[in-house]
């Protein structure tokens, strides 16, 4: 595979400043696209500029907080300004849990999560779809996960944003298919990340438990699909989820 | 400086991808020049590029054949 497959490409990876955002950046960045990396301090931004420039020329970090229109507005004239174009590739990363029980769940802890995991997306979407219908040409690779689709006790309002990813991903994959843009997602399993780190020992060895290949996933293997859909080699594919999740989950 | 109506036909034209003589004054560009939804979502795009301006969603709506897009222009654009 070339390694430069990417290349013309400028892709737009929310959440980049660690975890499974940050392995899709590098990824991307890797195979030749220019990328704009987002973190919610502009510490964290220096920092992704920092990471992404090191190995790849053209790439930058920035501010966003994906729960404020006029922070998504603003990042998206930064691409354009900073790149050269509005975003060919748009990863919805970033994404949060506040985990409890629904009986104990606060109305703030659900619609901070569908905010920050779901109306993100809508956001995002909206503000780069127009270019992207322009062109003729567009990928949109939303993250959801595992728990959308199998539901998970305490996470109520968690599994709802990353089913309703799942939902909103089709149905843009059918408005937007005429104009060559394709609307894909991928759901994670466990992955080893700052947000798993946070589980506890007993929850964390029965999930364990419960997946076929015996550990957990590494974020390169998260950016590895989601580098495959921005892929040419994917242009066929849309509206569909790629489950990566050692077999966690099998659909 | 061709007018605004030579500019709004020439653009039905393009994005519709349909004949010049089909783009008549009353013509609609869903039931008479075969337009979609995402057609029509476009073709405000591209008056918006042409005049450089802003058409509000609620005025966007309201734009469904060739006069009401000339009349829009013409009204806001003077
Ligand atoms: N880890 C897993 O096992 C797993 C499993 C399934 C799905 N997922 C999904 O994969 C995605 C990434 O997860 P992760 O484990 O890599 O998470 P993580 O390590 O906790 O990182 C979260 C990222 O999202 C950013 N972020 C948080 N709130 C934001 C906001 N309001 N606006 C913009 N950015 C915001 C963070 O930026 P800062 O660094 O600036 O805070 C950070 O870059 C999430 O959507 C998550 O739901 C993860």
């Amino acid at each position: 595979m070339s390694d430069s497959i990417l290349a013309g490409e400028i892709a737009l990876v929310t959440g980049a400043s660690r975890g499974i955002g940050a392995a899709i950046a590098d990824e991307l960045a890797r195979l030749g696209a220019k990328v704009a990396g987002t973190a919610t301090t502009e510490t964290g931004a220096a920092r992704i500029a920092e990471r992404l420039g090191a190995a790849a020329e053209g790439c930058i970090g920035l501010c966003l907080d994906v729960t404020k229109q006029a922070s998504v507005d603003a990042a998206l004239v930064a691409v354009e300004e900073q790149l050269g174009s509005k975003p060919t590739i748009l990863v919805n990363n970033a994404g949060i849990t506040r985990d409890n029980l629904l009986m104990r769940m606060k109305e703030a802890e659900w619609d901070a999560i569908l905010d920050t995991n779901l109306t993100s997306a809508f956001r995002l979407c909206k503000a780069c779809a127009r270019s992207m219908t322009k062109a003729r040409h567009g990928r949109i690779i939303n993250v959801s996960s595992v728990v959308g689709v199998s539901g998970n006790a305490g996470q109520c309002n968690y599994a709802a944003s990353k089913a309703g990813l799942i939902g909103f991903s089709k149905s843009l994959a059918r408005e937007l298919g005429p104009r060559g843009i394709t609307v894909n997602v991928v759901a994670p399993g466990f992955i080893d990340t700052d947000m798993t780190r946070e589980l506890p020992e007993a929850q964390r060895d029965a999930l364990l438990a419960s997946i076929p290949l015996g550990r957990l996933g590494a974020a390169e293997e998260i950016a590895a699909a989601v580098a495959f859909l921005a892929m040419p080699a994917a242009a066929y594919i849309t509206g569909q989820t790629i489950h990566v999740n050692g077999g966690m989950l099998m659909v | 400086m061709s007018s605004v109506e030579e500019r709004v036909r020439k653009i039905v034209v393009e994005q519709l991808g349909v004949k010049e003589e089909e783009v008549t004054m009353d013509a609609s560009f869903v039931d008479d020049l075969g337009a979609d939804s995402l057609d029509t979502v476009e073709l405000v795009m591209a008056l918006e590029e042409e005049f450089e301006t802003e058409i509000p969603d609620e005025d966007a709506e309201k734009i469904t054949k060739v006069k009401e897009a000339v009349d829009y222009v013409n009204a806001h654009l003077g």
